[in-house]
């Protein structure tokens, strides 16, 4: 440091030269420090790119997605769209990517749903209830999810029986070691029709509650917009199906070989990955879900009392508005857990994105396109919902006036 | 300058962590070392995985053992690396392990695209089929629509998948990554059928609550050669490793074993005495000590000891020899003369 | 009391027996509304009918140290599968005869955990006992010394490995993670971006592509014939892992630290560094102790996941027994046993964050 003064004294005149050498100029001295670094992190993906470039051609491995056309040549257990062996490597992946959202998506919904029951019990007054939601959430949190897993799986297809002593506790469904089979009613014109009038009942409803909502800052006068838009939910879809006739055939599950046939079938990998990953993410949301309830102070609920708010407008209004400004941030990325948990399937045999991938990955001995693939779509998961969450966050923020 | 001096510094770090091999020279590298990287299964019951000590125990791993025998005298002299199926050849190109000896199956495509040269074959299989005794299944045609399982491994997938193609039959896979959990499942019913390399089958069967309420289908549905596996550019390498194979092979035809091995360096037979290295010429031949094949038979055993040891009828596993028999007892397995 | 004493002994009235005692505590906390007085009959009845059974298999019915053929016989748990493969579960490939040394330094390890948990011994001192430790505990693994013969880092295995990678894990990825958080937080265009691109892609990814990424696409990435191994390469990929997590956890402190506390170190005339080295880290790495304790917790339980690219952690060794014919039904039990193993140690390590969250919180 005192180096650079001695060389450049200060001149007779006692005024300081306005130029400052570059080394002691903060922004020169940023600019060559980001050059540096950026020059080195670009030699190294040049020297790692072109070792990989000789690697490849030497062991002559092939390159670049061409394979994702070839056939696949392997058999997927459950999948959401119609695959066989003959269909390509892409199509393959796309039941492995269906199949992690599968998972995911219900995952997520059961994960709230537990943790919130956990979270609020947490808090009950019943010291029995409290204990044993507290000592929940210890052992689930301070077990590695994949011991839990490998757990449950065992349980799953251990204690269930095989499909001809399968239970049959309600006409329709069977419950065995092959997962969960249950009648669904059979595929009709008229079921299309009540999906679309579910979702013209959910955009009146909307319009409803935006109705509702400006009417109500205008005259003061309330307007039961929810109950009404789930009684539209209901009605609406209810009234097209009675319009068409009411068409009622349920496609029965039929032990018929080796397996059941028709129905629908749970199965039991992806029951005991949902387990899993549901009880083990569903303790952490349930701290989550006790934290933002502690959060909103007891003088807000006494307040909220005292101007004569019914119970469950207090919990409504506003309890649960500024308990979830607290619970989403840390929501989301227990979500996102989830989500990235969910490639651990490869362990008990649920045919996931990543399960598919290794199999591809095998087979094609194209490893880097592989890796590359399973990181791409789970950022896309990853960057889709923290943009979600992020707009839904936004939304529901404190807006302070 | 800086920058330059830092990417040497940095490649000469990994270097130092890497330790560099000399491609095409992999003979000098193992030398050099003292040792064998060799990777192995680390999963699979009487092929390579560790008993309750840590210590290696399989054919596979045996197979290994003899090579360091051949090579350093010394059958202790190598280390076994576990690798997945993703993992083996990756390892083996990248120079990570010097031998592969993991049930692989050698293919052309493997031979030529992937850069490996296999050596003998220490074990001959082929894909089969076990179902439970109880759903009364005769053969492999009647399983339409049945839930298989299929035990990890690059071909099996694609052959069950071949096979049921083929016929026109629909089934549902369950796949597993783990041996262990898959036998599990597969004892517990979670599917009708379960599909492998027939010494898997076997051993799997051996394993089972009641052995004797599983059967296994006549289909041979693959044909799976497994071989220890180099990679291409040091042809000595190849050699040393087919021949310790082969000398394995070699003295069990010759009556050699472990235990009779010192008797038989007295033995006036001109074949054993080359074979022993008595009369010398094919260590030199090797590059190896003329004491070569006797250290084998010494520290490791003939085929037939190792076979018997490690997967044969008083084993857990209780596989019959078959298709390992020797070829004069209508086995496949045959050495070519040692001279 | 004095006033008792003055006063002639009057006749109190005894507080109602279903207040206090007992009674009263079972009235005020499990029966005070009838919907809790039907939940709590509920749970009691559900465990009274879950317990009885789980008791009997794990405690009453079971072998502890038996020959598998034992429990084949036995209705209860068969703890044997664990007993009898304890030292290959817990020490994996080390020598038989030299087991002793990972146990000594996994008890040594334990010990200066134990000692650096009192906040009192958190002086350099304390980094100097660290350092000894580490070095001992080396030494001890390795051998080559005192008589003890070389075992090699391939032949780790088992519960030292999954600590070595846990711990190893934690203390690089920490000041990785601080530098990150430091780059994102950065005013230099060029090394925000990096620094939160890696970040963003990092924690967008699940844990096991990056191992898979290790275990078959690194090889890929060195010049011909050099090879790094494959413990240090999934080790490389846990600190690559958690840094990203502990940058976002540091990038948290560092946005709570108010702006006056900058400003006034360039009134101070600090340059960068000195700021951030004197004023800022040592407040902002404070304040997030708890939430980077709940990262290498995390962390600990996630090197469970190297089980998948084959190396032999704690659960790997349980599986490989497990492998073994003559244990293969017993896969409950064993994992019940590695559930408690892993329970212990971050259960000590998490209630040890609540309860410095609390010794911390005493600002407001």
């Amino acid at each position: 440091m005192s180096r650079g003064r001695s060389k450049s004294p200060i001149p007779e005149n006692g005024i300081l030269p306005s130029r400052v050498p570059p080394w002691r100029d903060p922004e020169k001295r940023a600019l060559a420090f980001q050059l540096i670094v950026l020059l080195l992190v670009g030699t190294l993906s040049y020297i790692l790119f072109s070792n990989t470039q000789a690697n490849l051609e030497r062991q002559s491995i092939a390159t670049g997605f061409g394979f994702l056309d070839k056939e696949a040549g392997f058999e997927i257990g459950e999948s959401l769209v119609d695959y066989s062996a003959a269909d390509n490597y892409a199509r393959a992946l796309l039941v492995g990517a269906l199949n992690t959202v599968k998972v995911s998506f219900v995952g997520i919904i059961f994960t709230i749903v537990i943790g919130a029951i956990i979270g609020i019990a947490r808090l009950s007054s019943n010291w029995l209830v409290a204990k044993l939601a507290a000592i929940y959430i210890e052992v689930m949190q301070n077990i590695p999810v994949l011991l839990q897993l490998f757990f449950w799986y065992a349980i799953f297809y251990e204690s269930f029986s095989s499909p001809r002593q399968a239970l049959n506790p309600v006409s329709g469904v069977f419950l065995c070691n092959r997962g969960l089979i249950f009648a669904v009613p059979e595929a009709h014109a008229a079921h299309a029709w009540m999906g679309w009038a579910f979702l013209a009942a959910l955009v009146i409803g909307y319009g409803l509650h935006r109705w509702g909502g400006k009417r109500q800052e205008q005259t003061g006068r309330s307007f039961p917009a929810v109950r009404i838009m789930i009684a539209l939910c209901l009605l609406l879809p209810l009234a097209v199906w009675l319009g068409f006739g009411a068409p009622l055939n349920w496609d029965m599950p039929v032990l018929r070989g080796f397996n059941f046939s028709g129905g629908v079938t749970v199965s039991p990998e992806f029951s005991a990955l949902l387990l899993g990953l549901v009880l083990y993410t569903g303790a952490f949301v349930a701290e989550i879900v006790r934290a933002g309830i502690q959060s909103v102070g007891k003088g807000q609920v006494e307040a909220a009392m005292a101007i004569g708010l019914r119970p469950g407008q207090v919990l409504h209004l506003v309890v649960l508005p500024q308990a979830l400004r607290v619970i989403i941030p840390p929501l989301t990325s227990q979500m996102l857990n989830l989500t990235k948990n969910s490639s651990l399937a490869i362990a008990i045999g649920y045919a996931d994105f990543v399960a598919v991938t290794n199999t591809t990955i095998n087979q094609t001995g194209q490893a880097i396109e592989g890796v590359a693939l399973i990181m791409l779509v789970y950022l896309f998961f990853s960057l889709s919902t923290s943009v979600f969450m992020n707009w839904y966050n936004k939304k529901m923020a404190l807006v302070e006036r | 300058m800086k920058i330059t001096r830092v990417v040497i510094l940095m490649v000469g770090l990994v270097l130092v962590l890497g330790g560099v091999s000399h491609a095409g020279k992999d003979l000098d590298a193992v030398l050099k070392k003292g040792f064998i990287q060799t990777g192995v299964n680390g999963g699979v019951f009487g092929f390579g995985m560790p008993d309750e000590k840590g210590v290696w125990r399989g054919l596979d791993v045996d197979t290994a053992r003899a090579v360091a025998a051949a090579v350093f005298g010394d059958a202790s002299k190598v280390k076994f690396t576990p690798l997945t199926a993703q993992q083996r050849f990756t390892a083996l190109q990248s120079g990570e392990i010097d031998l592969l000896t993991r049930n692989a199956t050698r293919t052309l495509s493997r031979e030529t695209q992937l850069g490996l040269n296999f050596v003998t074959v220490n074990y001959y299989d082929g894909q089969g089929f076990m179902v439970p005794k109880a759903l009364g299944v005769k053969s492999a045609r009647e399983l339409d629509g049945a839930t298989i399982c299929v035990l990890p491994g690059t071909t099996t997938e694609q052959n069950a998948a071949d096979f049921f193609r083929s016929n026109n039959m629909k089934w549902k896979p369950v796949v597993i990554e783990s041996t262990t959990e898959l036998a599990k499942t597969f004892f517990a019913g979670r599917c009708d059928v379960l599909t492998s390399d027939r010494s898997q089958l076997a051993g799997t069967r051996a394993i089972a609550p009641k052995p004797k309420d599983y059967v296994l289908l006549p289909e041979v549905i693959s044909k799976e050669p497994l071989a220890p596996a180099v990679r291409h550019g040091d042809d000595q390498w190849r050699d040393i490793v087919d021949f310790s194979v082969l000398a394995m092979i070699n003295a069990e035809e010759l009556g050699i074993t472990s235990k009779n091995v010192d008797q038989m360096l007295k033995s006036k037979d001109p074949v054993v005495q080359r074979f022993l290295g008595v009369v010398e010429g094919n260590g030199k031949a090797l590059g190896l000590d003329e004491k070569w094949a006797y250290n084998i038979i010494k520290q490791v055993g003939n085929y037939g000891e190792v076979f018997e040891r490690n997967v044969g009828v008083n084993t857990t596993l209780g596989l019959e020899r078959g298709l390992n028999a020797l070829w004069t007892k209508g086995g496949l397995m045959y050495s070519p003369p040692f001279k | 009391m004095s006033d008792q004493a003055k006063n002639p002994p009057r006749d109190y009235l005894k507080p109602p027996m279903t207040e206090v005692g007992v009674l009263g505590w079972l009235r005020s906390n499990l029966f005070n509304t009838w919907y809790n007085s039907l939940l709590t009959v509920l749970v009691a009845l559900l465990l009274w009918q879950l317990a009885p059974p789980f008791l009997k298999w794990a405690f009453f019915d079971s072998a502890w140290n038996t020959a598998p053929e034992v429990c084949y016989e036995s209705e209860g748990a068969c703890w044997s599968v664990v007993s009898k493969n304890i030292n290959f579960i817990i020490f994996g490939f080390f020598p038989d005869g030299q087991q002793w040394r990972p146990g000594l330094s996994m008890l040594l390890l334990l010990g200066l955990v134990f000692y650096s948990r009192d906040r009192n011994h958190w002086r350099r001192s304390l980094g100097v006992y660290w350092l000894i430790g580490l070095s001992v505990m080396g030494t001890l693994m390795y051998g080559g010394v005192f008589g003890m013969p070389v075992v090699e880092t391939a032949q780790w295995s088992g519960l030292p490995l999954t600590f070595m990678l846990s711990f190893f894990g934690m203390v690089a990825a920490y000041p990785l993670g601080v530098l990150l958080a430091l780059g994102r937080r950065s005013r230099m265009p060029a090394i925000k971006s990096l620094c939160v691109i890696y970040i963003e892609l990092i924690r967008g990814v699940p844990l096991i592509s990056l191992l898979f990424m290790s275990s078959i696409m690194f090889p890929l990435f060195l010049p011909e014939g050099v090879t790094i191994d494959k413990v240090l390469r999934a080790q490389a990929a846990i600190i690559l892992f958690t840094a990203a997590y502990i940058a976002e956890v540091v990038r948290g402190g560092l946005q709570a630290m108010p702006r006056g506390q900058f400003e006034a170190a360039d009134a101070l005339g600090l340059t960068y560094n000195q700021t951030m080295r004197l004023i800022i880290l040592p407040q902002a790495l404070k304040i997030v102790i708890p939430p980077t304790v709940g990262i290498l917790l995390s962390a600990f339980k996630d090197t469970s996941l190297v089980v998948i690219i084959a190396l032999y952690d704690v659960l790997k060794t349980t599986k490989v027994s497990l492998s073994n014919p003559k244990w293969t039904g017993f896969s409950t039990e064993a994992y019940i046993f590695l559930a408690v193993l892993y329970f212990i140690c971050c259960y000590a390590m998490s209630s040890y964050s609540r309860r410095l969250e609390k010794e911390l919180h005493t600002g407001h």
